[in-house]
């Protein structure tokens, strides 16, 4: 029997970090990319990984309160335990990725250094400069690359995963792929096909992500019937530099280091900022959230930067929307040994130095929080168990989805330096996993008859060839991505209307008919980028209309799904017994609300449109209660609130974890 | 800022780009010429975006469009090293209207010519990786179970390290060196993948290995558990290709994009190799 193998599509720090893994466990890997790993988008991470450390401990910080402050800011749509078992591991993953040599920022003792960011009052991010993700990414690529001098790992770089192969009974046996260079189509025959392709950003044409992050593997696998989960949630950075190819991420680490967004209290001020006085300055981030001040979850700070250009016309320009992001109170040197990075990315492109004179930023589109539905296999006690098959595996029996392309940890929204956590944390916990299904499967795939995998390659071989033969003088893909970028940004971002999600889906759907009669301008057979683009954005589109239709279903606010029309309100009463009827009935329509809401959107391929149905979500750790950041009337509501779950609590005669029922759950602000 | 905008009405409404292309390894190179329409804050990739999406040529002829690398378009993955202006940099660095100051009539754009090129500004630059693994560019832990906390280390060392872990692979030091030269190798018609795999990675290993991995060797004979193998690391370094090839030019460390002290670096590794090659005389 030939030696079972685990093919891993996507080298950034999740599938890094399984390959790493699965080869200490002593099984043979091969790796796909679409690029060589070490440049993976895990790079462009700046700000730092969160983990419960040793001093926040000592202030009364716990793994449950990292664990407490992920679901709350993810607005409680995810599953409990996957989240739990991530934080209470994060301190041992920071210890691993610090032996294996990460340049962390240290203290003057020798202590890694912590920054506070976004959605908690601690200290918990670890960081290495401003370019946390490129560390992160390189000690695992070096890992790796110990593996592959070894041979235990093979990596096929500039590779582009065309789908998995299903055998009759629809069990994934490896995939296809095709070399970006010869344009090569093959099988790779796998008795585990792991994906971690990262997020779908492309989607919105110019976002803070790479080139790579077309969405396009994980398209591939949603349409041979990988469920797709939570897609409408989509993270839109509140700090971005506008550009005319990107969105350049300019780090929430910023603010973690006390930067201030503000705008001049006179609508498009002319003079110098630094010339402002402060009391000409709105300091709006501050001003309406006094407890977190800068530092209020993404999904808040963007929609606090959107309301105040779009609505309020405070854009510090008049041409173009943007605030400051003000770092020039915070001393240079200071500023260049934790931030040098970012930093310098802002003087490259806008030449401006950002430690003397404030930056300009923007939102912009930043993570996807959904992606394709992932199990877990759950303890007692409320954690995963660690060598479960289950956990990390997508609805396709031996198909698995890690990192940001998996829906499994951040809910609605995701808090700042999670990311870099649950990307390595998903890719160290599948390993086992496999191992356990390895011992379980008969055969390995190699040994397969051989027409499972020729058939798999003649079909991606004629529909690539079908491409090369369309007729010349039709649809542009590149301008057909504009027009989905366009379209995306419109209606699927920060502010969330039906009428205009309804319209956007319209034209998604023409835009599919014509991206489907796409001429290229490059019909030959090497390196041609032409067709692999093609077949990318045509890729595009399922998850674009799983986006969309998740969006204009889901009627309610959550996390960054925003929908103004659907929002709880603040208290208006100014009597104390008025505001008190208020809360009650902001209570019992939050609970309502929370029945019919607090649900996983599962999207399934039909062949054209996504089904979309939905799961519950398990709640039964941390009972689900409102965000109230910044509302009008939050002590009211939090007084009625506590007095509500005290009395069921004691109805439960004091058992209650809130495990009975998940019937309390969080909305937006 | 107020300057940038004066320069904007000063650049013309397009610009033409002179792109040295070629269809494949072994092929004829040649140059073609594109006109590009300006817009507001362009860079490099933006024009070869541009390209892409209006592949025609400025006598109207429809070309393919020209194949590039790039990823993440802010500096810090390496893909999009080319040689713009007669200089290696990142593309996505490299601003239209900065290079427009220097030379207000065109744009020019060739591969890296250290790399064997792929087709047009695509080259492979699988040998840099190779590099990596020859002076074992990592930390040789023991395994990935939980073993509690890394070992201490000061803010100095941290400050020392992380200047030389942002190398991002991206070549510009390869490319400006003298002493690293083209190792371009074709696949025989009776080689098997495995065997001109194998061919390759033994020219590349007596090739002379280039600043970026003896940086890289640095940085982990520097580290409290990488040191552990800092004598496996000397020995690569001492091997055909090694240290003793460095003509001391000084090009890597002015090309560098990330200022990464790399002659600094390297007289680091001929210090540590003259001690290791001592030592070795001695413990024989």
């Amino acid at each position: 029997m030939a030696k079972k193998r685990v093919m891993i599509v996507g080298g950034g720090l999740a599938g890094l970090a399984a390959a790493m893994k699965l080869a200490e466990l002593g099984i043979d890997v091969d790796m796909m990319s679409l690029t060589p790993v070490k440049r993976s988008h895990s790079v462009c991470a700046q700000g730092g990984i969160n983990a419960c450390n040793d001093q926040t401990r000592q202030l009364g910080d716990t793994e449950w309160k990292h664990f407490d402050d992920t679901v709350y800011g993810g607005d409680f749509l995810q599953h409990q335990p996957p989240v739990k078992e991530l934080t209470d591991w994060a301190p041992k993953v920071i210890d691993l990725m610090d032996r294996l040599g990460v340049t962390f920022n240290r203290t003057t003792e020798g202590f890694i250094d912590r920054r506070r960011f976004g959605g908690t009052l601690y200290k918990r991010t670890a960081f290495a400069g401003a370019t946390t993700g490129q560390q992160l990414l390189y000690a695992l690529d070096e890992q790796v690359r110990r593996w592959e001098s070894e041979g235990k790992v093979k990596k096929y770089e500039f590779w582009d995963f065309l789908g998995p192969i299903l055998d009759e009974n629809g069990n994934c046996r490896g995939c296809v792929g095709q070399d970006l260079v010869s344009m090569e189509i093959r099988s790779f025959p796998a008795d585990a096909v792991i994906l971690g392709t990262g997020g779908c950003g492309l989607i919105y044409g110019r976002s803070t992500m790479s080139m790579v992050c077309t969405g396009s593997a994980a398209s591939r696998a949603f349409q041979v019937g990988a469920k797709y989960g939570n897609g409408e949630c989509i993270q839109v950075h509140p700090t971005a530099i506008p550009g005319a190819d990107k969105l350049r991420l300019m780090s929430e680490s910023a603010r973690g280091e006390g930067g201030r967004v503000w705008v001049p209290r006179t609508p498009h001020d002319p003079r110098d900022p630094k010339s402002i006085p402060e009391a000409e300055r709105y300091y709006f981030l501050e001003e309406r959230y006094p407890e977190y001040g800068n530092l209020v979850p993404r999904d808040i700070a963007t929609r606090e930067i959107f309301d105040i250009c779009v609505n309020e016309g405070l854009s510090v320009e008049a041409g173009r929307q943007c605030v400051y992001l003000d770092l020039t109170h915070i001393d240079a040197p200071e500023l260049t040994r934790k931030l040098g990075g970012i930093l310098a990315i802002y003087e490259k492109f806008q030449g401006v130095d950002p430690r003397f004179t404030p930056m300009k930023i923007f939102p912009a589109v930043h993570y996807s929080m959904g992606g394709l539905w992932a199990d877990y296999e759950r303890t007692t006690a409320g954690g995963l168990v660690l060598d479960s098959p289950q956990n990390q595996a997508t609805n396709i029996p031996n198909l698995y989805a890690i990192g940001e392309c998996d829906y499994q940890y951040h809910g609605a929204n995701r808090l700042g330096a999670n990311s870099l956590l649950s990307c390595i944390f998903s890719g160290l916990i599948v390993a086992p996993g496999i191992e356990t299904l390895f011992a379980s499967q008969k055969g390995a795939a190699a040994d397969l008859d051989k027409s499972l995998f020729s058939n798999a390659v003649k079909k991606h071989q004629s529909d690539h060839d079908a491409l090369l033969k369309r007729p010349a003088g039709k649809e542009n893909p590149y301008l057909i991505h504009q027009e989905l970028g366009d379209v995306m940004t419109k209606a699927a971002t920060v502010v969330r209307r039906n009428d205009q999600l309804e319209a956007a889906y319209s034209t998604v759907m023409d835009l599919h008919e014509r991206a489907k009669k796409c001429s290229l301008s490059d019909t030959g057979n090497w390196t041609n980028q032409n067709v692999v683009f093609t077949k990318a954005l045509l890729d595009m589109f399922p998850l674009a209309k799983a986006i969309v239709k998740g969006a204009l279903q889901r009627d309610e606010c959550r996390g960054a799904h925003y929908k103004p029309a659907f929002e709880m309100p603040s208290l208006k009463a100014e009597d104390p017994e008025g505001r008190r009827r208020e809360a009650e009935q902001w209570c019992d329509r939050f609970d309502a609300n929370t029945d019919k809401w607090l649900k996983s959107t599962i999207a399934t391929w039909n062949g054209n449109e996504p089904d979309i149905t939905y799961e519950d979500v398990d709640t039964s750790l941390i009972t689900p209660r409102p965000r109230l950041y910044g509302l009008v009337g939050a002590e009211v509501i939090e007084e009625v609130w506590n007095e509500r779950q005290a009395k069921k609590q004691a109805a439960k005669g004091d058992q209650g974890n809130g495990a009975s029922k998940p019937a309390i759950a969080g909305a937006a602000s | 800022m107020a300057d940038t905008s004066q320069n904007a009405q000063r650049t013309p409404d397009s610009f033409e780009v002179r792109i040295l292309r070629q269809g494949g390894p072994g092929q004829n190179s040649y140059w073609e010429r594109h006109r590009v329409k300006h817009e507001q804050d362009m860079n490099v990739i933006s024009v070869l975006q541009n390209i892409a999406a209006n592949a025609q040529t400025v006598d109207g002829k429809a070309v393919a469009p020209v194949a590039w690398d790039c990823n993440c378009l802010e500096e810090v993955c390496g893909a999009c090293t080319m040689v713009v202006n007669g200089r290696t940099r990142q593309a996505c660095t490299a601003l239209v209207d900065r290079l427009l100051e220097d030379n207000p009539k065109e744009i020019e754009l060739q591969p890296m010519t250290k790399f064997p090129v792929l087709r047009d500004l695509m080259v492979d630059r699988s040998r840099l990786f190779r590099s990596l693994q020859k002076v074992k560019a990592w930390v040789p832990v023991d395994g990935y179970y939980d073993m509690g906390v890394g070992p201490k280390q000061t803010r100095e060392q941290q400050e020392v390290a992380y200047p030389l872990s942002e190398c991002m692979s991206c070549g510009c030091c390869l490319e400006a060196c003298p002493q690293y030269t083209k190792v371009e190798l074709t696949q025989r018609d009776d080689e098997s993948d495995a065997d001109f795999q194998e061919r390759k990675n033994a020219a590349y290993d007596s090739a002379f290995i280039g600043a970026a991995a003896i940086s890289q060797a640095v940085l982990f004979n520097a580290h409290p558990t990488g040191k552990n193998i800092a004598g496996e690391r000397l020995d690569a370094l001492m091997d055909e290709g090694g240290i003793q090839v460095c003509g001391n030019a000084q090009n890597c460390v002015a090309v560098c994009p990330k200022e990464i002290p790399l002659t600094t670096s390297i007289a680091k590794v001929g210090r540590q190799t003259t001690l290791h090659a001592i030592k070795k005389w001695f413990d024989r």
